[in-house]
């Protein structure tokens, strides 16, 4: 099967029920994307998929055949970073750090469909994606300052 | 060496207080200058000036030995060093060093000790001081215990000064000019017409030259670094998907392993059927490994349905199959036979209580799992003459010891390259990843293999938080509480962990009545016993430890007996409140939370305050009985911790602490069936969601007298808050968590 990962395309030789986590991860190398459940509950595996934010650990590669995937790497990188990784580094979001990537992609998919989220907003497109330290106030603040980001007034 | 072995075997004590019998013969160790381990294999040309600095022409590097599982305490470490070594923050690199003994933590002591933390009598300090002497023989270099800053704060600004002052003397050498002439700023020396002598040019001459001691450290009022708001070393990283944690490690041809291991903990694997497993695309090995099957294949996904494909039998737990049984267990245990120790006996608490108590109450605490978003998971290497184990681990040396004891290594060739970690909330200071890749490795010499545990074996593995109960009763008079008598009774987690370590923990555990019998409430007659619940399922330290139960029975009995007694819950604290700084702790958390503001109906204002590690931290929640549930809608949070060294992280540790504490008292709880966990993922122990999180409002006060951590100390207080708060909203008294059990949250 064939994969675009990060605008660059693989040709892929696996069982088409193998999760797309782990063709990311063990077959491509891919490391951004992380392993928290497995069953859809953490988001720690969050990617983008032609766009929309999905569950990697949900996705069959077969399912992901012929489609463009974004991981965090292909996002931005730290010499050439997204507007949403701007803010989480802005405001030093991060503590162990594991589930960010995923939560970064989650924010980076909602807000290109709400430019101008309500806290009701950012709550719904947010509560999927679990963090153990805690850091979901930091999170409220750096989704708001990447959405002004975004519609350009910061 | 092998007296040294001896006695850390027999005397490790953390978190136990019977330590005297293993103190006295350590003094002559004690005194002795630990050997640096950078001074070994040491490049030509490069220096270093004791176990924390290492500069040669190319790098400056500075190891910071305690883990960082996302407390930030690589920065803060780092930024230490930094701080008198006149370096900023991007002009050095980090290594997180090898295991050693010269790593040993200078701060546990203060935990050890059955000492209220503010007592600072000759004895107290003495006992800190042996306790203290004892980590070091014993190289105890362990992360935890809210210790980081502590331990590090003096040892490691001495570590910058000293390389700073040799760093000047070799200038001197070089230039001929008087040492007393140069300054150091921004990695280098400058010689008085303003030239600058970057350190890493100075490191061939200063590594001829004997490090000049210097303890003589900087006013905090010329702090750069310390004290103000730094943007975090690993931020940036993870903030981009570009930091490796131990589960992101590749290696060239690195095989894959997963473990399907008795789920009833400690119990035996008697027989399995492996003939699906052997046939599925990938899986190069079916091994044998304690109590369970490892598979080993060309892929972690490949590796987990195998493991899970291979029938197995289990033997019976070692413990009650049924959770009625261990709270039963709980319930019995509060009898003379089982009392620990009374570690709180102020006034007369039998002559002064009422006919009729003013309450009488029990409060239940559960198993709760730690479940870092990171699985459990470690690379291993086993060669013929060392091994190489690629993990994040707060007890390094212990599991160094762990590998060499399976692998047949002595621990000295058994290399321990720390990790980053994924979260740890005590979890990484078990061994189960460590022993199980040993085991793998063991097995196939020579080969490179990630083993990683999916969800489900990390939740079945897990060693969790004690279980416990209490039961309370007091009087008052008044309008005030004139006695509080509180029975907590506990399975030992310290006892239970200390088995793993190969570390009997004697005596009575501090832990059982952590957070309870140190509060600083002067109640004129005012109790606190500690019963020892016989051994159950295996537990471990979870984030706060004792103080996350304790703490809870003893703040909610408080409470309801303010309650009774007509009087303010922040009010009466205040009163009964004999320590200055936790009573300014109490004012502070009033004043910032508005307490005062009258509440509509409908909604509820609790506040709690518990000490922990030395720590007082007052919590002021606020909810709202909504027609979903309860909605929590404010936090105010005020600690006191001496001084904020690293205000950021400060912040989030304390946000996150009370999500943790939340969150857990919310919906959280492990429960045994057939011997088994039958919470296996995320979905039925999920703690906090991101839209049940509330506003935080954190101050930090500085007029204690010791320098403290905040990693744990603001979980302790949550829950009671919560429960105390939730009473008001609703005029319901939750006294066991998770408090789901009797009322809905949003």
């Amino acid at each position: 099967m064939k994969l675009t990962v990060n605008g660059k395309s693989h040709d892929i030789e696996v069982e088409g029920d193998m999760p797309l986590l782990w063709v990311l991860r063990d077959e491509l190398q891919l490391m951004g994307t992380k392993y928290g459940c497995g069953i859809a509950q953490c988001g720690a595996c969050t990617v983008h998929l032609n766009g929309l934010a999905v569950r990697s650990c949900q996705v069959p590669a077969s399912a992901a055949d012929g489609m463009s995937i974004t991981t965090i790497e292909g996002l931005g990188q730290p010499e050439a970073l997204h507007a949403v990784q701007v803010a989480w580094i802005e405001h030093q979001v991060a503590q162990c750090g594991y589930c960010q990537g995923g939560q970064i992609m989650a924010a980076s998919s909602f807000l290109q469909f709400k430019p101008n989220p309500s806290d009701e907003d950012i709550d719904r497109a947010m509560s999927a994606n679990l963090c153990r330290c805690g850091t979901y106030p930091k999170i409220r603040e750096a989704v708001k300052t990447a959405a002004a980001k975004l519609r350009g007034e910061v | 060496m092998g007296r040294l072995k001896t006695i850390t075997r027999r005397t490790f004590l953390v978190g136990s207080s019977a330590f005297a019998g293993g103190v006295a013969f350590g003094t002559f160790l004690a005194n002795k200058e630990l050997e640096n381990p950078l001074a070994q294999n040491l490049k030509a040309g490069a220096a270093t000036f004791n176990p924390w600095v290492l500069i040669d022409e190319q790098a400056i590097t500075l190891i910071v030995p305690h883990m960082d599982m996302g407390q930030g305490v690589a920065s803060v470490q780092a930024a230490m060093i930094a701080e008198e070594l006149d370096l900023e923050m991007d002009q050095f690199k980090i290594s997180f060093g090898v295991p050693d003994a010269a790593y040993y933590n200078t701060a546990l002591a203060a935990e050890a000790v059955p000492f209220r933390a503010t007592d600072t009598s000759l004895t107290a300090e003495t006992m800190r001081g042996l306790v203290g002497s004892l980590m070091k023989i014993m190289g105890a270099q362990v992360t935890g215990g809210s210790t980081t800053v502590p331990d590090g704060l003096n040892k490691l600004r001495v570590a910058g000064a000293t390389a700073r002052e040799t760093l000047k003397l070799a200038a001197s050498v070089q230039s001929g000019v008087p040492v007393e002439a140069l300054t150091t700023v921004s990695a280098a020396v400058v010689l008085p017409d303003g030239q600058r002598l970057p350190y890493t040019a100075l490191a061939n001459t200063a590594a001829q030259l004997k490090p000049v001691h210097h303890d003589t450290l900087r006013d905090p009022s010329q702090w750069r670094l310390l004290g103000q708001p730094m943007q975090r070393l690993d931020v940036v990283a993870k903030s981009t998907g570009t930091l490796d944690y131990g589960i992101d490690l590749v290696f060239e041809d690195m095989l894959y392993a997963a473990v399907n291991i008795n789920p009833r903990k400690g119990a035996a694997l008697k027989a399995y059927d492996d003939t699906h497993a052997q046939s599925m695309r990938g899986v190069k090995q079916v091994l044998s490994v304690t109590n369970g099957v490892a598979v080993v294949a060309d892929n972690t996904w490949r590796a987990f349905k195998a493991a899970a494909a291979i029938n197995c039998e289990w033997a019976p737990a070692p413990y009650p199959a049924e959770q009625a049984d261990h709270w039963q267990a709980v319930a019995d245990s509060f009898t003379e036979e089982r009392l620990d120790k009374v570690w709180r006996d102020d006034g007369d608490v039998q002559a002064n209580m009422a006919a009729t108590p003013a309450v009488q109450t029990e409060y239940k605490a559960p198993y709760v799992a730690h479940q870092p978003l990171e699985p459990l998971n470690a690379v291993i290497r086993v060669g013929t003459e060392r091994v190489d184990i690629w993990v994040a681990h707060q007890l390094p040396r212990f599991a160094q010891q762990k590998v060499a004891a399976i692998t047949g290594h002595e621990a000295e060739h058994v290399y321990l390259h720390q990790q980053y970690a994924g979260g740890s909330f005590g979890h990484r200071l078990e061994f189960e990843n460590v022993i199980l890749a040993a085991e793998i490795g063991r097995q196939l010499p020579g080969e490179t293999i990630k083993l990683t545990f999916t969800r489900e074996q990390d939740f079945a593995q897990d060693f969790t938080r004690q279980i416990g109960m209490a039961r309370g009763t007091g009087a008052v008079a008044n309008g005030q509480v004139t006695v509080m008598d509180l029975q907590v009774a506990t399975v030992s987690s310290s006892t239970s962990q200390g088995k793993r370590m190969d570390t009997p923990m004697p005596g009575p555990d501090k832990q059982i009545t952590e957070g309870a019998w140190n509060l600083p409430y002067a109640i004129p007659h005012f109790k606190v016993a500690a019963y020892r619940v016989p051994e159950l399922a295996p537990t471990s330290s979870w984030r706060s430890v004792g103080a996350s139960t304790a703490g809870f029975f003893a703040d909610c009995l408080l409470d309801e007996l303010i309650h009774a007694a007509g009087a303010d819950p922040l009010a009466e604290r205040i009163r009964l409140c004999d320590e200055p700084v936790a009573k300014q702790v109490l004012i502070e958390a009033g004043r910032l939370s508005g307490w005062d503001q009258p509440l509509p109906p409908n909604r509820g204002r609790g506040i709690a305050l518990v000490e922990s590690f030395g720590v007082p931290v007052a919590e002021v929640v606020e909810v709202t009985n909504t027609e979903q549930g309860i909605r929590i809608d404010r936090v105010t949070v005020v600690a006191d911790v001496g001084q904020v060294i690293d205000p950021i992280n400060f912040d989030n540790l304390v946000k996150g602490g009370v999500v943790w504490g939340l969150g857990h008292a919310m919906n959280c709880q492990i429960t045994y069936a057939d011997g088994q966990a039958e919470q296996n993922n995320y979905h039925r122990h999920a703690g906090m969601r991101f839209h049940q999180c509330p506003d935080i409002v954190v101050k930090g006060l500085e007029n204690a007298r010791q320098i403290r951590g905040i990693g744990e100390p603001p979980v302790p207080p949550a829950a009671p808050a919560l429960a105390n708060a939730i009473f008001v909203a609703t005029g319901l008294r939750i006294r066991e968590m998770p408090f789901d059990q009797h009322i809905d949250f949003v």
